[in-house]
């Protein structure tokens, strides 16, 4: 048995390759609903009305699946060019703590229409600053970033609590650790009234189109392509390696960095060390499962977003742990590996 | 100063730090012989989990400790099949898929353990290995208090660091998983099956892991929590570097290891005014300065995360 590259590749079987893998995943972790001794089309069932099935739990998907969009995209253009950026759980809390850092102290009067864009600006810049390390270390003594941006994940959350607990903890919170909250003007308006949903996943929308352009059809979405499809090849095209490679530092480590900012801004007003339940990681699926592809990531932060908010309701309703949302997500990156591979390969005895 | 040499001269100090490389051991030599065979394992952490939750829920379950440790290192070779098959036969991103596999094997260790022992105020425990003494050497002055504190599978990590090393350098399987690491097709020409060697290395490297984590919850804890790996497997794994591929100084890279951290742990109490998450994040940032500094000395395995297919180049 042996694998042979397939030359021609119906748009048909790219479409269907996420929706197969899904399925699989769903029909996976079914196996594992129905050994808990649950019926396993009630959970689904469950699952879709309770990320769905009301004005309130509609809005409260599409908040949670707003981070998502934008550490998924960060995966997505980082490992476009073969940045393993793992680093984004640590982006997007250092994204948080700049968020409200600067805008419980510096920016605490200023007026929304200043406020706000200098905050995602500065959620932004955090993350960066949190990437660009591991790479810098990359290129300078080639150390693998995935192994340092990883490491950074854990410290991130330690300085976020350090901070919390010391200059920018909140006296009013009752001793919790809690940061000072920014500003009600810095705040994004909602985006519907009566939820919590934000304008944040606008621009979160927005953003993946314009990254989408920027990839398709800009000079430096090209060489990013190309370093990602070989380095060698690039450099030899003229590429410069190192500096686009930076660049695409700047924009992974921003975009998480902003979920980070449009988190605080959006939902919470300050950041507590559990302000993400693994958005950084949960990125990396929703970049796979997009296949990388900018707009792909919207669906599939919306896939994800509707299995996390929906498998709450179901856990309670029928006695099983939630944890299944996140095997359910996982198992679903696994065989979206698989179905991309079976897609470009056929098997030849 | 006189702060440092008293916890440098306390047994209790060296006690703990072979208590802390134990996981690590174990966890650095699998990762080592996945990579010696050219294949980064990057699912250790997912594994490690499942095994500190599996062999903890074997023996609450009745099951006898080394039962237990069994039970862990058969559930991290079953992962170890499945990162095999995504990395060798399928020659997937050896990066994503060990993320899938860690992804999917510590969602898998929540939710079987939420589902088989439901939330209650103070979580179950077990009855954890009790600290074993080797006569003889129980008797030495100092370094008798030491070991005298230790259970067995630290001792089983301290002799598999050895064995490792034999068979990596010393035996006929250690040149064939050494060759498919650099060169599988060179490996493939002498008669060596590249696919079976990654494998097995692979399988029997993830089982390690997964006793590495096992023995957080059967001998250095009695009880299992979420978040209890802590990032253990990636320390493992940049650990790996700072050994450069070598089992002894893998064995060495975690006791030095082990001792910042131990040695941290005690200034933490001692020192005023720095905030404990100062030290809290030392090891981090440890491993990181260790991969720079043996980043560029090191000799890695020319084929590591490359994929093999026979008769492709």
């Amino acid at each position: 048995m042996r694998f042979e590259r397939r030359e021609h590749r119906p748009l048909a079987l790219i479409v269907l390759t996420p929706l197969l893998a899904v399925a699989a995943a769903l029909a996976l972790s079914g196996l594992l609903i129905a050994a808990a001794g649950a019926p396993v089309l009630e959970a689904y069932w469950r699952i879709l009305v309770g990320a769905f099935g009301s004005r309130l739990s509609a809005t409260e998907t599409l908040t949670r699946a707003t981070p998502l969009m934008l550490t998924g995209l960060a995966a997505a253009v980082a490992f476009r060019a073969r940045v393993w950026n793992i680093g984004g759980e640590g982006q997007f809390y250092f994204g948080a703590i700049a968020t409200a850092a600067v805008g419980s102290q510096l920016l605490a009067g200023a007026p929304g229409y200043l406020s706000i864009p200098l905050l995602l600006l500065s959620g932004a810049v955090a993350g960066m600053v949190l990437l660009i390390v591991p790479l810098w270390l990359r290129l300078r003594f080639s150390v693998d970033e995935v192994v340092t941006s990883l490491l950074l994940n854990f410290v991130a959350v330690l300085v976020v609590s350090m901070l919390i607990d010391g200059p920018l903890k909140d006296p009013l919170a009752f001793g919790w650790p809690q940061s000072q909250s920014v500003a009600d003007a810095a705040m994004l308006p909602k985006l519907v009234a009566r939820s919590r949903l934000h304008w944040g996943f606008a621009i979160a929308l927005v953003l993946a189109f314009v990254v989408h352009f920027v990839q398709s059809r800009t000079v430096f979405g090209l060489k990013s392509r190309a370093a990602g499809l070989s380095p060698e090849g690039a450099v030899f095209a003229g590429v410069p390696l190192a500096r686009t490679l930076f660049l695409v530092a700047c924009l992974s480590g921003g975009l998480a960095g902003l979920a980070g900012a449009v988190e605080v801004l959006g939902v919470k007003g300050y950041v507590t060390t559990d302000l993400s339940p693994g958005f950084g990681y949960s990125g990396i699926v929703v970049a796979m499962l997009a296949g990388l592809h900018p707009l792909g990531v919207v669906l599939a932060a919306l896939f994800t977003a509707t299995m996390f908010v929906g498998a709450d309701g179901m856990s309670r309703a029928l006695k099983i742990p939630s944890y299944i949302a996140d095997v359910t997500v996982a198992l679903s990156l696994i065989t979206m590996l698989v179905a991309v591979f079976f897609a470009q390969y056929r098997i030849r005895r | 100063m006189s702060i440092v040499l008293d916890i440098i001269a306390s047994s209790g100090l060296w006690a703990a730090v072979l208590r802390i490389a134990t996981p690590l051991i174990f966890g650095t030599l699998g990762a080592l012989l996945c990579e010696r065979a050219g294949v980064l394992n990057l699912g250790i952490e997912g594994i490690m989990t499942f095994g500190a939750m599996v062999g903890w829920l074997a023996v609450y379950h009745g099951a006898d400790l080394w039962t237990g440790l069994l039970v862990a290192a058969l559930a991290g070779a079953v992962f170890g099949l499945l990162h095999a098959s995504l990395t060798v036969t399928l020659g997937l991103s050896q990066h994503v898929s060990g993320l899938g596999v860690t992804l999917f094997a510590s969602s898998l260790s929540y939710y079987l353990f939420r589902l088989i022992v439901p939330l209650s105020g103070s979580p179950p425990t077990i009855e954890p290995f009790a600290p074993v003494n080797v006569p003889l050497l129980a008797d030495l002055p100092f370094i008798g208090a030491v070991l005298s504190a230790q259970t067995p599978p630290t001792y089983l990590a301290l002799l598999l660091a050895l064995l490792l090393a034999y068979v990596v350098f010393r035996t006929p399987l250690g040149l064939a998983i050494r060759m498919t690491g650099e060169n599988p097709h060179a490996a493939e020409a002498q008669g060596v099956n590249p696919m079976a060697v990654r494998y097995g290395a692979v399988i029997v490297g993830s089982a390690l892991m997964a006793v590495g984590g096992g023995f957080l919850t059967l001998s250095a804890f009695n009880s299992f929590f979420p978040t209890m790996i802590q990032g253990r497997g990636w320390i493992c794994i940049a650990l790996v570097v700072f050994a450069s591929w070598r089992p002894g100084r893998a064995l060495f890279g975690a006791l030095l290891f082990a001792f910042f951290d131990a040695f941290q742990l005690r200034l933490q109490t001692a020192v005023d005014g720095v905030p404990y998450q100062v030290f809290l994040m030392t090891p981090y940032i440890l491993s990181i300065v260790a991969l720079c500094v043996m980043a560029r000395r090191a000799r890695v395995p020319q084929a590591l995360m490359q994929p093999y297919r026979r008769g492709e180049r």
